[in-house]
Order: structure tokens, then C-alpha cells, then sequence
């Protein structure tokens, strides 16, 4: 983490300089006092009164520049290393390849990014300045005291062991107790986020009190988590306090006695009583503070596992060029194994999600892809803009390994429609742009009209300056599809892949749909993924997988003849389309 | 620019305005409005009324405050007393001291300091008491608002659920009730806490040295005023930057969620610009609002310095005159360095107090709306039922103006089922929703076996009622569990017997733990399909007499379809069922095909019959069947 913050150490000396500075000239105070009392009063020197009066506002004057300096420099220390820390971690995120995010949870990447990197910003801004403060405080008061009264000072400071396992003692148990109430809340969001996503089922069912029965369930533990942690606030708080207290007595009994036999001034014993503090403070913090530490170390070795892992899928260094791809596709001999969990099934499995794969997709050719659940397709098709890297075999585009290409070059000429569609936050315009943002309304428009979304884009409130996303306007799934479909035409890419792009839409938008992409289609090479016979019947080559092996391929017809899987699917999809049809051969069944 | 470089702080920093760049508008994060209400006392007595039930332990929490407050202002009283009255050159007893004369001075002191170490102790056990009584009173009573406001949640009807959007929900429940935490902890009781350390410290000082006392509180309002303006300030900037932070939370979520869509497009850089934008922004705001909250402490010390000039050079002058001791001198300079603590906690309360104001507001919104489904009080149970179906004459509209049913009529016999088909907006999902009354229709009637469903129990009713929604909700829990949802005092047997009858069985007998499978929404191990199974299942268990089936319309894979359509036939059997139908097959075999069009009936009948008419059923068949044979 040194590359954040050393630049800006510069800011970070000043503020713990600064502490240094206030914690000294704080001193003066007690020291004050005790000039008041011995000089003034008891040796009746009034003319002086000025000086001291005036030292305590200057003192304060003096803080006062000091204490504003240290805040201020650590949090522009702070600050400046989090900024460079959050565009390094942002700058990562943002090409960190899939395989990375399969296995990563959206949540832990956002605590990391959150959580721990607030972490990291409060010790640098305070908590490195407070913890070395503990240090200042105590030897300088120390130095203090033993210039005062050596007896007084050994005889107070022998109660700050025992304070000192308290606190340490509170630390460890806290903490924990902390944790635990942070998981019962969590499970406490879980379970109501979870209820209220289901609530039409809840209600379909009439299960409220038993919704309400489970909520309590966890309502409880959060109580208890919550009462166990005020329990040892209220054990241990007080406890502390009279710790302090005791020291603050001892003082008064042992310095008072010194006082009586002359070996200790008055002034003496009321400035002590305040220096004492000195030590109180540090002793009854530097738990908290060591916490503290341990807990930006440790934020820092999270952030550092995500800014360390490298980035498997880059240019390479003498990238191949292809501004103006063709749009030839070829898979030779490739096998492709996951590292971890699948993406779409999360197994472990040793079988390869794709055995020893050939495939020849000419410019404007059309390849459908059909299959059960985790047969492969997806995988496929990822292979394609190196979303992985093959384990055997290769993939070319007109002739150059996709591993030898420019991967901007590649993938911008690429498009992308997956089952799953994510809008941003922002404009449909922009959404629709999100591929290039340079281009023209014009362009927009022929784009969204070419997927049909045209006309409902223009019913909405504010037409392409709608926003969208999650925290704009609803869409329905199959607005969303197109506005995808859009998107992914915008830049004209020479290679189409469609990945299951009707998933999830009722009969008459699937229709529409298909439209959109026959026309999205035209004069790219596509690869199309469906579970539907209709989506892909046109294809030049269609592909039956099963368990990541071609098991059958072939045209439509080809496929049809041949009696096997693919028509199998056939015949259950078009049962009724070809009663219907030999109805109307035989001019029943009311059709004409 | 490219992987594995960011721009630096060095690089972006200006002191003005921060320079955004081209990509600076390319999304949009709505900014949230400032969360603070003014102080409402109605609000406020309901919130109190939440304490009302732990009356007793509030009283004794005010005993314990009352006791930790005058211990802890003893002690610098009891200090200076041990200072006249002993350490002194020339001893000077006060009325409260006058009784040690007769001791020697080491007696005193020892007696003293033996005064101070029972304060001390009272101390302690009054503050055990205190933090154990306000943290009980403060968390029992957050937990009765939460149950309180989640039982109202599940009363209420869907329209409630339709018009927000389940995470806004879910902050009231969870953030909100905590955001009052503080108040209820510690909020009241610190108050007066705080309230009668001031007015104890004041009486102290006067009783001690009227003059002295009065040059000091010439500082006070000075302290009040100057410490509540800086407060609010400094808790505008703060609010302005929590705003900051949550819209780039908010930005971080989406950019690590839409990642594959970024490298995608090769949007990598456009969109480190947007974020770098939005960092530097957020720094910006940060240090301005440090600007001011810096000066917070050095002004707050520099008002106390002040103080204790005024005590120092005041003090010293009544001190020659022989009015008051060194003792009372150095306690008024202690009781002046505890002034402010109490004063810097009363603001930043009254700033708690604003922000719980706006929180409660949105709490209570919840509990005061009214279920737009309100049961009858004189309802009574449904009883068992044949099925038989009518609506009569319905007129439905979720929002006013947007009419969803215009004048529905529709007879269905026991052990019929109904294909209801239409258009996306035609009317087919209300007819479902009035049939559970998840809604009530504005006019018309909706009646089973002749009883119009708004006089009988909720309960009784949808207990009677399976719905199988088109998106299977799965909740976390056991395969087991999630089937039994249909019916809770359904045995492992039943269970089973539910799932080998709707073809679930054999894919839950091949997960990792069979029924005991842990499963839930998201990352569940289930196909859309496999989900599709176990809604049936649940559906089955519940055994009820009218079925209401929104089919699945996502692509599921061939294998899993025949077993579908094959427990779907057997899910029918028997029952008055209502199907949204996208399966021809489905349809086909309804006994009643209703057509929808803009909320009217337009057509009804066999598929045969509807077919022979050649009206608009025909029509949508065709436009299926035309596009396979396209080309």
C-alpha cells in the first residue's frame, strides 16, 4: 500500500508534527495552573496575574492554529492516498477478467471497496496520528511529572498497569461481541429482503404469521446480540471510570501527604492532578487505537489481493491490428475447462465445460447453438471475445488467434446480446450509446428502430432522455431485451452473438423480438443460442451440444432427417403446428 | 491511459472546483434529498409512547443518572474541600467540613479521601446501572417497533407492495428503526444527563462564589451559540457528503455489476473517467466541509481558555479579598473544563433528534397506511368449497383512470379450467389478482360457490386458493422446507408424495443432500425449470379446490418441459384451475378458452370452436405459426 500514501507522506509528517506540537504546548496548561497557585497566590505576587491570565489564552490561541493544522493535513493526507486508492481499485475492477467475477461475490467487492478502504482512509487521516499521540502524551507528560516530583509520579503510574488490562481485556471481548451483532443484522436484512421478494407468495399462501414468526426469530437474536454488547459496555465502562478515578484519588491521598510534609507544592499537586490525565487517556485508548491498526492492516491486505491479481485476459504486446474485421470465425480442436465454479451451474467439475470443438463460421453465416442447461453453448460463445482464454485448441477470426488479436479491435467488433440484460443508470440514449458514446441521435434512433424499440422508447416519459436502470424507470424484460438488441448493433459489428436473447419474455414479445434480431442479423456472422426450434431453424449450421460435445450437427432439415435429439425437441415444440397443418391439408379443424 | 493505470491526486487536484471531463454526465445517480426533519412534538410523544410499556426500568435508569451525575460532580467539590482543609497553610473549614476540626491534618485527609473512594464506588455501580437499564429499555423497545412495523408490512395489501420497490421497504424496516438506536439508547436519558450536569455544576459554582459564578455564565450563552451554529454546519457538510458516498456506492455497485457489459463495449476507460470524476468530487466536498469542522475544537478550547482566564484573573482578585480559598479556585477551574462536554452533547443530540425525526416520519407512513384489502369485521370463514366460479360484471382498475377490467363476466363450473389469453396489459393477471383478492374490484362482484369473496376471512379464502406464479420464489431453506410452504403441517411424507407426483422427485434426488438440500433466491443451484417443479409441488401439497397458474414463460430446456407439461396435467385434474396460458398445449386442452382484449372479454369457448370463428384467437395463433413458416 506504500505507493498510496508515500507520495503524500509529506502532509502526513506535518499533521503527526502538528500533534506533536499541540500535545507539548498542552503541558503548559496544568503547569500554568500551578504558577497561578505557587507564584501568584502563596508567594502574593499579583503584578504577575497578567502574564499567567494572558498565557492561557495565548496557550489555547496556539492550539487552536495547531489543532486545526493536524486535522486538516491528515485528512488531505487521507484523502489524497484513498482518491489514488480508489481509481487504482476502480481502474482493476474494471478489467479484471470473468473468471475473476465468477467467483467473486458482488457484496464481499463492495465491502472491500467501501468498507475497507474507509478503513484505510480513517488511519491515515487519525488514527496513525492518534496512536503516535499515545506515545507523545505519556513521554512527555512523563518527563513532566518526573521533573515535578519523582515519588508522586512512580506511586501514580503503578495504578496504570491495572487500568491497562482492563481496557485490553474489554478490547478482546468487544470485538466479537461487535461482530456478532453485525450478523444478526444481517441476517435480519437477509430475511426481510427475502419476505419482501416474496411477498405474493406469502400472500398467495397466507403465511404472514408465519413470515412474522420467522422475522421475530431473528428480531430476537439481534436483541440479544445487542443487549450482550451493552452488557459488557455496562461491565466494563464504569469499571474503567473508577480505574481512572482510583488514580486520580491516589494522587490526592499520596501527593496530599506530600503536600503536609513539605516535599511537594500545592500548585504541584493540582497541576499533577491534570497531568495525570495524560496517561489515563493513552492507557484507556490504546486498545481501541492498536484495533484500529490491525484492522487497516488487514483492510489493506483484502484491498491488496484484489489490486495484486493479475489480469489473465490483455493485449498482447505485438498485438495483430484488425481495424475492419470480416467476420470469419473458426473454432480448431478446442477444449475448455473452467478453473473454478461454472458461471451458470456453480459446479466443480473436472469434465470440461467443452470437448475438442470444430467449427467454421464463414462472414454472414449463421450458427445456432441448442442444449440442455450446462451442455456448453454459453461457454461457447465466450470463447469468441475472450471472455476466457481457450485451455486447448484455438479460435481464430479471419485467420489470427483471438489471443494474437488487438482485444479492443476484437471485442468492438463484436456484439453482444446476453440472457441476462443489464441496463446502467442513465438516459436510454446513453444506454443505447453505451458502446460509443460519439455517436449521432440519428444513429440511435436507426438503431433502436432496427430492434424495434423504437416506438415504445418514444411512449415513455421523456423518450431517449428516459432513465433507466434500477433506480430509474421500470422497464418490462422485453423493453430491456431490445434496448439491449440496440446497443449491441449500434457500433455495426461484424460478429453477432445472441445468448438465449428471448429468455424470459411472454408469446407475442418473443415475437417481436425475433423480429428485431432477424433484422439485426442481416450480413453478420451469428452465433444464436435457443431453446426455441423457431429461433434457430434459418441457421447455416446448428449444433446440438451435450456435456460440452457436439452430439449432433447439421441444417434444420439435416437435423429433422436424422431422427435424433434435435428431433426429439422438434416434435415437442410443433406437435400442435403440425396437427395444425395437417388439418388444414385436410381442410378441417376450421382453418382454411 | 490503459490496465494498471489511474490518475492521482496530484494529477486532479485543483482547489476550486474539480475539472470533470467529457464522461463526467454519461450515468445518472439521483441525488437524495437532506435527510432532517424539524422537531415534531406529535412524532416525538409516539415514539416516546414505544418506552411506555418499561416504565418502571426508565424510572429506575433516571435514579441510576441522578446518582452517576452528583457523584461524578462531587469529586472536584470534595477536592477542594480536601485542599482547604487540609493542605493548606492557614485550614479553612466550610459548614460541610466543620465537623474534622478536631482530627490532625494526615486523619482529614486520610478521612477525605476515604469520602471520595465511596463517591467513587456509588459512581460505578450508578453508571453499571444506568448504561445496563438505558441499552435494555432503548433495544426492547427498537425491537417492539420492528416487529411492530414488520407485522404491519405483512398486512398490508399488494397494492402497497406494488408502488415500492422491495429495497425502499426493506430500509424502513432495517435502517430506519436503527437510525433511532441512539435516541432510544442513550438519546433521553443523556439529555437529561447532561441537563442536570449543567444545572448541578451552576448551583455548585454559586453556592460556592455568587460573583465569581455569575462572571463565568457571562461565557455560556456565548459557548451555546457559537458551539449549535458551528453544529449544524458542520452536520450540513456531513450530510452533503454521505450523499457523495452513497451515489458512488451506489455507481460502485453497477460498475462491478454491469462489468461484463463494460468489457463488452470496451467501456473500461470512458468509465474510470466518469469514477475519477466522481472521486475527486468527493474529496473536494470532503476537505471543504474538514475546512470548517477543524475549527470546531480549536473554537470550542478557545471559549473555554477564555472562561478560565476570567476565572484565573477574577478569581485571584476575590481570593486576595480573603472571600474564597485556593480550594474553591482550583474547583472553579475544573467545573469550567466539564462545562462544555455536557453543551457539545446537547447540540449534537438535538442534531440526533432532527435526523431520528426524519426516520420516524417514514416509519410512521408505514404504520398508518390501511390495507387497501381491508377485511370485514363481521367476515367469517369460507367454508369448504366446491369451486364453483363467478364474476360478475367486473370493473377493475389498479390506479384511477387506468382501467384494467371494463365490465367482466365469466361462469366457471367446479373442476374446469380456464385458458385466459391475450395481449401484455389485456386483463389476464387482474382476473387472477381479484380472484385472491390480492385487490378488490371498484364495481361487480367476484363470488365462490355464490359468496362474494369480500365478506369471508383472507385467510380462509387463499388457503383455498394455490397460486403458481410465473417467477417460482424459492425461500433460503431446505428443498423440503420450500415445498412445505404449501401446506405447514404437511409430514416428510406428504412432502415427498407431493413431488414424485408432480416429476420433482427425481432432479431433488440427484442434488448433494436430496430434500434436505439447502437452497435460496439467488445463486440457488435450481433451473427455472426445476423451480417450476417445486412451485407445483407446493401448489399440490396445499391440495386446494381452485388452482391459479401464471405459466412459466422462459426458455426452459426440452427434458424438463415434458416433465411440465406432464405434472402440470396432473396439478389441473380436479380443480377449478385458471391458467395464463404460452403453451399451445395448455390451451388447447382448456375447457374454456377466454380471449382478453383492452379488459373486455372478446371471445370465449373451445379452441376448436374459437378456431372455427376465425376472430381474434385465431388471429394470435396464426401470427404463431406464420413466423415459423417464414422463409
Amino acid at each position: 500500500m506504500r505507493r498510496f500514501y508515500m507520495p503524500y507522506a509529506l502532509w502526513g509528517i506535518g499533521s503527526v508534527l502538528a500533534m506533536a506540537a499541540l500535545t507539548a504546548v498542552g503541558l503548559i496548561r496544568p503547569w500554568l495552573l500551578q504558577q497561578l497557585i505557587d507564584r501568584v497566590i502563596k508567594e502574593q505576587r499579583f503584578d504577575e496575574l497578567p502574564y499567567w491570565v494572558f498565557g492561557v489564552v495565548a496557550v489555547a490561541l496556539v492550539r487552536g492554529v495547531l489543532n486545526y493544522s493536524r486535522q486538516y493535513l491528515g485528512h488531505v493526507f487521507g484523502q489524497n492516498a484513498t482518491l489514488d486508492l480508489r481509481n487504482a481499485l476502480y481502474d482493476k475492477l474494471q478489467y479484471l477478467h470473468f473468471t475473476f467475477y465468477d467467483n467473486a461475490h458482488t457484496g464481499d467487492l463492495m465491502s472491500r471497496v467501501t468498507a475497507d478502504v474507509e478503513a484505510f482512509r480513517m488511519f491515515l487521516s487519525f488514527g496513525f496520528v492518534h496512536l503516535m499521540d499515545i506515545f507523545f502524551m505519556t513521554i512527555f507528560s512523563l518527563v513532566v511529572m518526573l521533573a515535578m516530583n519523582v515519588k508522586l509520579t512512580l506511586v501514580t503510574l503503578a495504578s496504570m498497569p491495572l487500568l491497562l488490562v482492563v481496557v485490553l481485556r474489554f478490547e478482546r471481548q468487544v470485538h466479537p461481541a461487535f461482530t456478532r451483532v453485525r450478523e444478526a443484522l444481517a441476517a435480519l436484512s437477509t430475511a426481510t429482503q427475502e419476505n419482501l421478494y416474496g411477498i405474493r407468495t406469502v400472500k398467495a399462501f397466507a403465511r404472514e404469521s408465519f413470515e412474522v414468526q420467522k422475522f421475530s426469530a431473528h428480531n430476537e437474536e439481534y436483541l440479544k446480540a445487542n443487549l450482550f454488547t451493552a452488557g459488557l459496555w455496562a461491565r466494563y465502562f464504569p469499571a474503567i471510570e473508577m480505574l481512572s478515578n482510583l488514580a486520580l484519588t491516589l494522587i490526592l491521598a499520596y501527593g496530599g501527604l506530600l503536600v503536609l510534609r513539605g516535599e511537594l507544592t500545592l500548585g504541584e499537586l493540582v497541576a499533577f492532578n491534570s497531568l495525570i490525565w495524560y496517561w489515563i487517556w493513552p492507557m484507556r485508548e490504546v486498545g481501541y487505537r492498536i484495533n484500529e491498526l490491525t484492522q487497516a492492516v488487514a483492510a489493506g491486505e483484502r484491498l491488496l489481493e484484489v489490486l495484486d491479481h493479475p489480469v489473465a485476459v490483455q493485449s498482447p504486446r505485438a498485438a495483430v491490428r484488425l481495424p475492419e474485421m470480416k467476420g470469419h470465425v473458426r473454432f480448431e480442436h478446442v477444449t475448455f475447462r473452467y478453473q473454478s465454479p461454472r458461471p451458470d451451474t456453480r459446479e466443480v467439475t473436472d469434465h470440461p465445460a467443452l470437448v475438442d470443438i470444430n467449427l467454421d463460421a464463414p462472414p454472414g453465416s449463421v450458427i445456432g447453438l441448442i442444449g440442455a442447461t450446462g451442455s456448453g453453448k454459453s461457454t461457447l460463445v465466450s470463447l469468441i471475445p475472450r471472455f476466457y482464454d481457450v485451455t486447448e485448441g484455438r479460435v481464430t477470426v479471419d485467420g489470427v488467434d483471438v489471443r494474437d488479436l488487438d482485444l479492443a479491435d476484437l471485442r468492438r467488433q463484436i456484439g453482444i446480446v446476453l440472457q441476462e440484460t443489464f441496463l446502467w443508470s442513465a438516459s436510454i440514449k446513453e444506454n443505447i450509446a453505451y458502446g460509443r458514446r460519439t455517436a449521432t441521435m440519428e444513429e440511435i434512433v436507426a438503431a433502436a428502430k432496427l430492434a424495434q424499440a423504437h416506438d415504445f422508447i418514444m411512449e415513455t416519459p421523456n423518450g431517449y432522455d428516459t432513465i433507466v436502470g434500477e433506480r430509474g424507470m421500470g422497464l418490462s424484460g422485453g423493453q430491456k431485451q431490445r434496448i439491449a438488441i440496440a446497443r449491441a448493433i449500434l457500433n455495426n459489428p461484424r460478429i453477432l452473438i445472441l445468448d438465449d436473447a428471448t429468455a424470459s419474455v411472454d408469446m407475442e414479445t418473443e415475437h417481436e423480438i425475433q423480429v428485431a434480431l432477424r433484422n439485426a442479423m442481416k450480413g453478420r456472422t451469428t452465433f444464436i443460442i435457443a431453446h426455441r426450434i423457431s429461433s434457430l431453424k434459418h441457421a447455416d449450421e446448428i449444433l446440438v451440444l451435450d456435456q460440452g460435445c457436439v452430439v449432433e450437427r447439421g441444417t434444420h432439415e439435416e437435423l429433422l432427417a436424422r431422427g435424433g435429439i434435435y428431433r426429439a425437441i422438434y416434435d415437442i415444440q410443433f406437435r400442435d403446428y403440425e396437427e395444425q397443418r395437417a388439418r388444414r391439408a385436410h381442410g378441417n379443424g376450421g382453418c382454411c | 491511459m490503459g490496465a494498471g493505470e489511474y490518475r492521482t491526486a496530484r494529477e486532479l487536484h485543483n482547489r476550486r472546483q474539480p475539472v470533470l471531463s467529457a464522461n463526467a454526465d454519461r450515468f445518472y445517480y439521483k441525488e437524495e434529498r437532506i435527510f432532517e426533519k424539524p422537531f415534531d412534538w406529535v412524532q416525538f410523544k409516539r415514539l416516546a409512547a414505544f418506552v411506555v410499556p418499561y416504565t418502571r426500568q426508565v424510572l429506575l435508569a433516571g435514579l441510576a443518572v441522578l446518582a452517576a451525575t452528583l457523584t461524578r460532580l462531587a469529586v472536584p467539590w470534595l477536592t477542594a474541600q480536601t485542599i482547604d482543609a487540609t493542605l493548606e497553610a492557614e485550614v479553612r473549614f466550610t459548614r460541610w467540613t466543620q465537623w474534622l476540626e478536631p482530627f490532625d491534618r494526615p486523619q482529614r485527609l486520610a478521612i477525605l479521601v476515604g469520602l471520595m473512594l465511596a463517591v467513587h464506588v456509588v459512581n460505578w455501580i450508578a453508571n453499571h446501572e444506568r448504561i445496563r437499564l438505558t441499552n435494555w429499555v432503548g433495544q426492547k423497545a427498537l425491537y417492539d417497533l420492528r416487529t411492530r412495523i414488520f407485522t404491519h408490512v405483512q398486512s398490508l395489501s399488494m397494492r402497497f407492495f406494488d408502488t415500492r420497490p422491495a429495497g425502499s421497504i426493506l430500509v424502513r424496516i432495517t435502517n430506519d428503526v436503527d437510525s433511532l438506536q441512539d435516541l432510544f439508547t442513550n438519546g433521553l436519558i443523556n439529555v437529561l444527563q447532561d441537563l442536570l450536569t449543567l444545572v448541578g455544576i451552576i448551583a455548585i459554582m454559586m453556592s460556592m462564589h455568587l460573583k465569581l459564578s455569575l462572571v463565568v455564565f457571562t461565557f455560556l450563552p456565548l459557548m451555546l451559540f457559537v458551539t449549535a451554529r458551528l453544529r449544524t454546519r458542520v452536520r450540513h457538510g456531513w450530510q452533503l457528503v454521505r450523499i457523495k458516498r452513497s451515489r458512488m456506492t451506489a455507481h460502485l455497485a453497477e460498475a462491478i455489476q454491469g462489468v461484463r457489459v463494460t468489457q463488452t463495449f470496451c467501456q473500461e476507460e470512458p468509465n474510470k473517467d466518469f469514477f475519477a470524476d466522481m472521486n475527486v468530487d468527493f474529496r473536494h466536498t470532503w476537505l471543504r466541509v474538514q475546512r470548517q469542522n477543524a475549527w470546531f475544537m480549536p473554537i470550542v478550547e478557545l471559549m473555554s481558555a477564555l472562561a478560565t482566564a476570567a476565572v484565573y484573573w477574577y478569581g485571584t482578585r476575590v481570593l486576595r479579598s480573603g472571600d474564597i480559598t485556593v480550594g474553591v479556585l482550583v474547583a472553579f477551574a475544573t467545573y469550567v473544563g466539564q462545562f462544555w462536554e455536557p453543551i457539545n452533547r446537547l447540540t449534537q443530540m438535538y442534531g440526533n433528534i432532527l435526523v431520528a425525526m426524519a426516520s420516524s416520519e417514514r416509519i410512521f407512513e408505514y404504520l398508518d397506511t390501511k390495507p387497501t384489502v381491508p377485511q370485514k369485521p363481521d367476515a367469517r370463514p369460507l367454508p369448504p368449497i366446491r369451486g364453483r366460479v363467478e364474476l360478475d360484471n367486473v370493473v377493475f382498475a389498479y390506479e384511477e383512470g387506468r382501467t384494467a377490467l371494463d365490465g367482466v363476466s365469466l361462469t366457471v363450473e367446479p373442476g374446469e379450467t380456464v385458458a385466459l389469453v391475450g395481449h401484455t396489459g389485456a386483463g389476464k393477471t387482474s382476473i387472477i389478482n381479484l380472484l385472491s383478492r390480492f385487490y378488490d374490484v371498484n364495481e361487480g362482484a367476484v363470488r365462490i360457490d355464490g359468496i362474494d369473496v369480500r365478506d369471508v376471512t383472507l385467510e380462509s379464502l387463499r388457503r383455498q386458493i394455490a397460486v403458481v406464479l410465473q417467477e417460482t420464489f424459492i425461500f433460503s431453506g431446505t428443498i423440503m422446507d420450500n415445498i412445505r410452504f404449501g401446506r405447514l403441517d404437511a409430514t416428510d411424507e406428504e412432502v415427498i408424495a407431493a413431488a414424485k407426483a408432480v416429476r420433482a422427485h427425481d432432479f431433488i434426488m440427484r442434488l448433494p443432500q436430496g430434500y434436505d438440500t439447502e437452497v435460496r433466491e439467488r445463486g440457488s443451484r435450481l433451473s427455472m425449470g426445476e423451480r417450476q417443479l417445486i412451485s407445483f409441488a407446493r401448489a399440490l401439497l396445499a391440495d386446494p379446490r381452485i388452482l391459479v397458474l401464471d405459466e412459466a414463460t422462459a426458455s426452459i430446456d426440452t427434458q424438463t418441459e415434458l416433465l411440465i407439461q406432464e405434472a402440470l396435467a396432473r396439478l389441473l385434474k380436479g380443480r377449478t384451475s385458471f391458467v395464463i396460458a404460452h403453451r399451445l398445449s395448455t390451451i388447447r386442452n382448456a375447457d374454456k378458452i377466454v380471449v382478453l382484449d383492452h379488459g373486455k372479454i372478446v371471445e370465449m369457448g373451445t379452441h376448436d370452436s374459437l378456431m372455427a370463428r376465425r376472430g381474434v384467437y385465431y388471429g394470435l395463433i396464426q401470427a404463431q405459426f406464420k413466423f415459423l413458416e417464414e422463409a
